[in-house]
This record gives structure tokens, sequence and C-alpha cells, in this order.
């Protein structure tokens, strides 16, 4: 080990591997057959339940706890499924703290919600290494569909539609399929190449042909699509970047964090990958939380998550907030950076305090600098490209009812679209719900 | 600390906690350690005549259902009486006994059914000074099969026959242990009366089998793939128990006879509620071997902390609860009550809701948000919603008062006291005294 967390600069395998092996295993580890007993024994099995409510993909959720309790897992990940063909990576990656669980019975009568996340990874991981694709596809109807995008909602539509006999062709603009599941969450969230092997199990189902490599825009146009399918689904993600416009932006060492996230997330060392002396995160979401985190792991003396706004209007849950502190990593609140510091490379950001006026933030003139070799930002993606003829809502793709495009024959779903959560299980939900009512249509 | 010595038969022991005949009490190794943990006394495992040894299974004896967590809720057994040689037996007894004066040494014995048998051994335990025998009349499984245990206590006549010769050929107190496997228990416990019985004991082991295994399709306890009914017990088979006793308590024939209460008491509160009924000492296995010896010092300290605090002594705790115990029929039909449902204590699980709209009588109102509410005007009182509820005292019964009208039936509510036995509805009704 040549370097340490205190050495200067941008520099790889500040750690021994086996620390580093250690920091990106496994966050929670999976739950074993007498925890799951355990933990399914704990659910109430309550009449019209909250937590399916507070579930975006609408899982029944005591149905499929009360198949692991009589020890049918596999018949609970059929339950889940049913609902939501990524419910394997939902498992590992929902904030249930906000979702099921801040909805079950159980976080109101003790602050100990029923373990539905875990219990969920433990139904859907038992089938899958079992092998065996739960479902089949029903006749050929002779439609084809392209979806773009294999991310989330793209999938989830892609199986629904291969699913009802319909041939799907699936685009993505990067080399792997998979979106964010792939590129985008946490390394320790999804160990193992969890979301190769789920992209690969949900091929299972067959009359899915992956094509990689292609983007819309570059090498597929909308209007040929349509010309070409009988229905088009849009999944693309956001794939642009908003800019800090902060002076000094430009300085070497100052990076977007979903490349940052990528790029860790495709890295066959940890040791070989790269990361500053003292970071500095700024933005309030999932991403910023997972770069801030990531960073400390991989050896950072010192990371900061920069806030402008307080911490209850944070994004990234109170839960992941506290999991980032927990790593060592800071969080300065009602603060905003006005210029990254330094001579070439960067040395520091110089941070204002805000304070809010009425609807708007504004700087307080009370500054103070925070050292950095390493700024990565994580204020927001946009949608880039979107094909001419659609109707764009704030930033995104105007939809209509389940993902209906201005456009006749055109469906949107997942980050891309306008409305909803930008999360997983989100973009799982709307791709799904998309491709029920591209079927319905199609077989009107 | 309440005094918990217990005089019982004439049998002292410094507290109401004795082991029940069964594997915890086949030697003086396992008798001593109980002794030293503070059981109060024992009941050595079953001796049977001398001659060859008693044959056991070489596969699994114990079966068993768990609740949440692993929790052993019942467990059923196919061990038979002791194994090991009577001039064993009889050797240890008498020397833990003349160790250990102070707690009660009870013999269980189980010979056949002929007056010689009893004759031969019984001269053989009053030499080792134990304080009294137990005439094991319950076991359902093996010995019965050749004439003994429950093929003796399913059988009122055998009883008392049995009762009889034991009364006529020994000087210590006789207990009659009772199965639960027949139709009515009073019947055998005014057979041991009659026969001369100081005292019963029970409940034995229920028959039983635990499960059946999905696979190889034996039931389990499974010997080399067949399986054979034991006997139950642990926590399980508690309300049953509770009641035999209860029954025997407050019979006509046998009240006042004395009683050794047994049947999945686990914890200081089973063994209070079994005195409660009647039971002047408490005989305790599951719960030892599930969880060790160790667990009479949360008996003996439980027991103590509610007679302080109830300021009564053990011996007017037992049999408290009998008078309150009675048929159906004096049942007061009056008694009107309503469930009322905390709402700040309510969790919104809706298991209230699920219970009453599908099972009982629609009675609980279900709002949009989830508010959960008990239409009065429908309610039976009938404690489900009480009873499924996940949070203790959450739901409870409230009393109407006298005087208000129950909006279900449209009765005002009487506070005086009337049952069947004077109900219009009751074709046999008798006209209430005027």
């Amino acid at each position: 080990m040549t370097n340490s967390p205190f050495t200067p600069g941008i520099v790889p395998a500040r750690l021994d591997a086996a620390t580093l092996a250690e920091n990106f295993a496994d966050l929670h580890a999976p739950l074993d057959d007498h925890e799951a007993l355990v933990a399914a024994d704990r659910c109430y099995f309550c009449h019209d339940a909250p937590c399916i409510t507070a579930c975006p993909t609408s899982i029944d959720i005591p149905l499929f706890i009360r198949q692991i309790a009589t020890g049918t897992p596999e018949a609970a990940a059929r339950t889940i499924f049913d609902q939501n063909i990524l419910g394997g990576m939902c498992a590992r990656v929902c904030p249930t703290e906000t979702l099921c669980e801040e909805a079950c019975v159980r976080e109101a009568a003790e602050g100990k919600p029923v373990e539905i996340g875990r219990l969920q990874r433990y139904a859907t991981d038992t089938l899958m290494a079992a092998g065996v694709h739960p479902f089949t596809r029903a006749a050929p109807t002779g439609k084809r569909v392209a979806v773009v995008g294999a991310g989330p909602a793209g999938l989830a539509c892609a199986h629904r539609l291969a699913m009802k006999g319909h041939d799907v062709d699936l685009y993505d603009a990067k080399e792997k399929g998979g979106g964010l599941n792939e590129y985008g969450i946490a390394s320790y969230k999804a160990v193992g190449g969890f979301a190769q092997a789920e992209l690969d199990w949900l091929l299972q189902i067959g009359g899915i042909a992956l094509h990689t490599g292609k983007a819309l825009g570059r090498d597929l146009a909308l209007d040929g699509l349509r010309a070409e399918y009988d229905a088009v689904f849009l999944g693309m993600g956001l794939a642009g970047v908003n800019a800090l416009r902060a002076e000094g932006e430009e300085r070497a060492g100052v990076q977007d964090a979903v490349g940052f996230i990528a790029e860790l997330r495709q890295a066959s060392d940890l040791a070989a990958l790269p990361v500053g002396r003292n970071v500095v995160v700024i933005g309030g979401g999932m991403t910023a939380i997972d770069a801030a985190v990531q960073s400390k792991l991989l050896g950072a003396e010192s990371v900061t998550v920069l806030y402008r706004r307080g911490r209850d209007a944070m994004p990234a849950s109170r839960y992941e907030q506290d999991l980032a502190a927990s790593k060592g990593v800071r969080f300065v609140f009602n603060a905003m950076p006005v210029a990254i510091l330094g001579n070439g490379a960067v040395t520091g950001v110089r941070v204002e305090y805000t304070r809010s006026e009425g609807r708007s933030l504004v700087g307080t003139g009370e500054t103070f600098d925070i050292p950095a070799d390493q700024v990565l930002k994580a204020i927001g993606q946009t949608l880039e490209g979107a094909p001419g003829g659609l109707v764009i809502a704030g930033g995104k793709i105007a939809v209509t009812g389940a993902g209906r495009t201005t456009l006749a024959g055109v469906w949107a779903g997942g980050d891309c679209a306008a409305g909803g959560e930008d999360l997983t299980v989100t973009a799982v939900a709307e791709g799904r719900d998309a491709a029920e009512d591209i079927h319905a249509t199609l077989m009107a | 600390m309440a005094d918990l010595s217990t005089d019982f038969l004439g049998i002292k022991s410094p507290n109401p906690f004795w082991l029940a005949s069964a594997p915890p009490t086949d030697k003086a190794y396992n008798v001593v350690r109980a002794f030293e943990a503070g059981w109060g006394g024992v009941v050595w495992k079953t001796l049977g005549e001398a001659g060859p040894p008693i044959v056991n299974v070489n596969g699994p004896r114990y079966g068993a259902i768990w609740g949440a967590d692993r929790r052993l809720l019942g467990l059923n057994n196919i061990e038979l009486i002791t194994d090991r040689p009577l001039e064993v037996n009889l050797r240890e007894i008498k020397q833990v006994k003349r160790d250990w004066p102070d707690r009660a040494m009870i013999v269980s014995l189980m010979v056949p059914c002929e007056e010689q048998a009893w004759k031969a051994i019984l001269p053989l335990v009053e030499e080792t000074g134990a304080d009294g025998i137990e005439l094991n009349f319950g076991c359902p499984h093996g010995m019965s099969e050749r004439g003994m245990g429950s093929a003796v206590g399913q059988v009122p006549e055998y009883i008392e026959m049995v009762t009889r010769w034991c009364k006529q050929n020994t000087r210590m107190p006789v207990i009659v242990k009772l199965t639960p496997n027949i139709t009515d228990i009073r019947y055998p416990a005014r057979a041991a009366k009659k026969g001369g019985a100081d005292a019963v004991s029970l409940i034995n082991t229920i028959s039983s089998i635990t499960s059946v295994n999905l696979d190889s399709f034996s039931p389990e306890p499974s010997i080399d793939g067949r399986g054979t009914h034991g006997g139950y017990c642990g926590p399980a088979v508690k309300p049953i128990a509770l009641n035999m006793v209860a029954e025997i308590a407050r019979d006509a024939e046998t009240r006042g006879l004395p009683i050794s209460g047994i049947g999945g008491v686990t914890t200081w509160r089973d063994a209070a509620e079994f005195l409660a009924l009647g039971a002047g000492t408490v005989q305790v296995c599951t719960a030892a071997m599930t969880y060790g010896f160790k667990i009479v010092q949360e008996m003996i300290s439980g027991l103590s902390q509610y007679l302080d605090e109830k300021e009564i002594t053990l011996a007017e705790l037992t049999g408290r609860a009998v008078p309150n115990v009675t048929d159906w029929q004096y049942l007061n039909l009056n008694y009107v009550t309503k469930a009322r449902i905390d709402q700040d204590a309510c969790i919104k699980c809706g298991r209230c809701y699920a219970a009453c709209e599908d099972t009982s009588h629609q009675a609980i109102a279900m709002s949009p948000d989830r508010v959960f509410t008990v239409k009065d005007d429908e309610c039976v009182a009938c404690n489900l919603c009480v009873n499924v509820c996940p949070v203790d005292g959450c739901i409870t019964m409230e009393r109407m008062e006298a005087g208000v009208v129950d909006p279900r039936t449209g009765v005002t509510v009487s506070d005086d006291y009337a049952n069947w036995t004077t109900h219009p509805n009751n074709p046999a009704a008798r006209p209430a005294a005027e």
C-alpha cells in the first residue's frame, strides 16, 4: 500500500485490499432461514395493509411475508414478482424507511417496523438462486414494441410486454443493460454483480432482444421506431447533469457524482480507483449520499456533504443521512458553494451560508472555506436529447394516464417522464403500467 | 418475601413447586441438581416391578410444536417408565431423601393391575423413607398397551380398586395421577376418592401426534419411518389442565380432595392459576426440560411478590378462584358489555376489523383513514377483537351501566342478576322467586 487517507491529491489505494473488500461488502447481510422466520413472524397480517398502499408497485406484502413464515419463500417471491419484476433490486435499494416500513403499523407501535425489505430480499434471492424464472409468455400476438432504455422502467415494461406475448426490442445507450441498477446504485447495496444477474434472469422469459450501445438521437430516431414498431416505450432516464454555476467549476478535480459512482460500479479493482484526500460532495439526494459514503469507504480522510437547505428538506432520507454519518461523512446544511478554489487543480470550496426568503434561497454573506482536492457534483440530472415532437413539462416528458405521451403510440416512464419520485420502484411501476396500457391499446 | 412453605397431605416442602414424574426425575444426579436449584420436591420417575428392565426406543422420544422464534409450545414423548433397575432407583431415592430431608420425595409407581404386584413394591418404597407415592394411571403411550398407565386411568373401577389396594398396604399418603384422555375427569377423580386416595394429581399427558413429516409421511417423532401417539404436555395443554383441576375442585363429590396441579406450568403465574383453582402444589416438567432447573427461582420470586402484593398467604390463594367457576346456565345474562377501542393506543392494523367483518358480527367500522370504531348496535361483546388485537389493552370490554338502553337489543340494561334458568326462552325455566 503506497498511499494512505492522508496522501494529498486524488490517488488510488488509500486503503489495503482487505479493508476495501470489507468496506464494500453487502450493507445488510441477507437473512438466514431462521432470521427470516423470526422477522416474518412479526408481521401482523394487517387488513388492507398500509404497507401495500405505501409501495409504489403495490406488492401484497402481508401475503408474501406469510408465505415466508410458512416455509414457502418461492411462493413469496412469486407474489412479489407478480407486481414488481425487479423485486430483487428493490429489496436492496428501496428507501423502505420512507415507503413500506414507514407505513408498517409496528413502526407506529414501537418504532421497529417489520423488516420488509430484507424479507423481500430473502424471498427473491431464494427463487433466483434456484435459477427459476416463474413466468411464461402468452401466445404470440405478432405485435412488436421498441423499448428505449434498459433501466428499471424499460426492463419492467419489456418483461410485462413479453409476458403478454409481444416481441420486444430493448435498446440501451450503454454497453450493459440495467441502467441505474448497473451504473448508479452504491456498490454495497448491490454486491456480487446482482444487477447483471437480475437482468439475465429477467430476460429468461424470452421474447426480449437486448441491443446495447444504441442511443436515441445517435443510433435511433423516434420517428423510425414509430414507423417500425407497433408501439414505443421511452425509459432512457436522465443522461444530462446540472451545472454548478459556481466560479472555478472547470478546475481539475471537479467531477459529476453520477460519473464517479458509475466508474466505481464498473471497477474490477477498487484499489485502482483514485479518490481525494478531502472530498466535498454538493447536493442532497441519494446520489450525493452514495458518492459521499463511497468516497469515505475508498479511504478519503474527510468527506463533506454540502446541502443548500436544512436537514428536513434533504431529499435523502434520515436513514441514509445517518448511514453516511456512521461512516464518517460530515454534513453541512444551509450552505452553498460560491467558488471552487485553486490554481489549476481544486484546493477548496468557498461556501456561503443561506437562508430562505419567501420561496427562494439567498446567501447570508457569511462565507468559509473547506479544503478539498476533489469535488463531486450531485445537484440533479436532466433530460438530454429528448426527441422532437414530444411535449416537455418541467424538464421531463409530459405524460398522462399510464405513461401516454403526447405522441400516439409512444409511452414513457421512469426518470425521463414527468411525475413520480425518481425511485427504482417508481420506475418499475411506471414501466409495468405502461406495458399494460400498451397491451390494452394494441389488442383493442 | 411471602412464606411459600407447603404442607400437602402432611408432606412438607419449602415451596409448592415440585418436579413431575418424568425424565428430569429419573435419577439421583438430576434430582440433586433440582434440589440445589431450589425445587421444593420431586415425584421420582415411575418405577415398575422388579425384573428385566424396561426397554425404550433407540430413536427419538420427543416431538414438539413451536411458536415464534422456535419457542417450544408443546412437547410429546413416547418414553416409557424408568428403564433403570428397581433396586438402583430405590437406593438412590433413599440416599437423596436422607440428604435432603426438607424436600418432598414422592415416588411414582406403575405395576400390573394385580394386588400382589402392588403389595410387593409398596414396602420397598416405604423402606426408602419417601414421603408418599403417586399412582401412575396416566401415561397414554406404550405401557397402556400392556394394561397399565392410562389403561387403568380410563376405567374408574380399576382406579378405585388399585387405590384401595395401596391404601390397605402402605402407611404412605397415596396420590392418584389422572389421565386427561377421558370424557369427564370427575369420574376417575371420584373413583380415586372412593378408593381412599389422599389426593389426585393431574393432568398426565394427552394422547397426541405432534406433526406429520410431509416428505416421509411418518408421524413425528419418527422411528424408522413410523410413529405412534405420544403424551402431549407443555404450555399448550395448560387450559385443558386448568379446566380439569377446576372440575374436580368444584365437584360436590370430590370438593376438598387435595390436588397437585400439573399441565404446562411454565411461570409463577401459571402456578398461581393452578393454585387459585384448587391445587395445593404444582408439578412441572416441560418448562424444566426446555429451560433447565433454574426457572424455579423465577417461580419462587414471582409467587412471593404476588402474595406480598395481594397480602394473602399461600393457603389463602389455594382455591380462591374455585367459587367463581360455574356452569354456563348460571352466568349473568344481564351483564352487558361493549368493545371499546382506545384510539391513542390503536396502531391501525385492522385485525379487529377483519376478524369482526369476516367471522363475527360486522360490528367494527373502518374509516378511509383507518380509524376503527365499534358499532354498539351490532356488537355482541364476543371479545374476538380483544383477542386478536396485537396491542395489549387497546381494546377493552366495558360494562354498560344499568338504566342505559343496549342499542343492539333495545333493552334497558338491568343490574339484577338473571341467568338462563329463569330466562323466558328457556322451556325449563323456573319462575323467578317473587
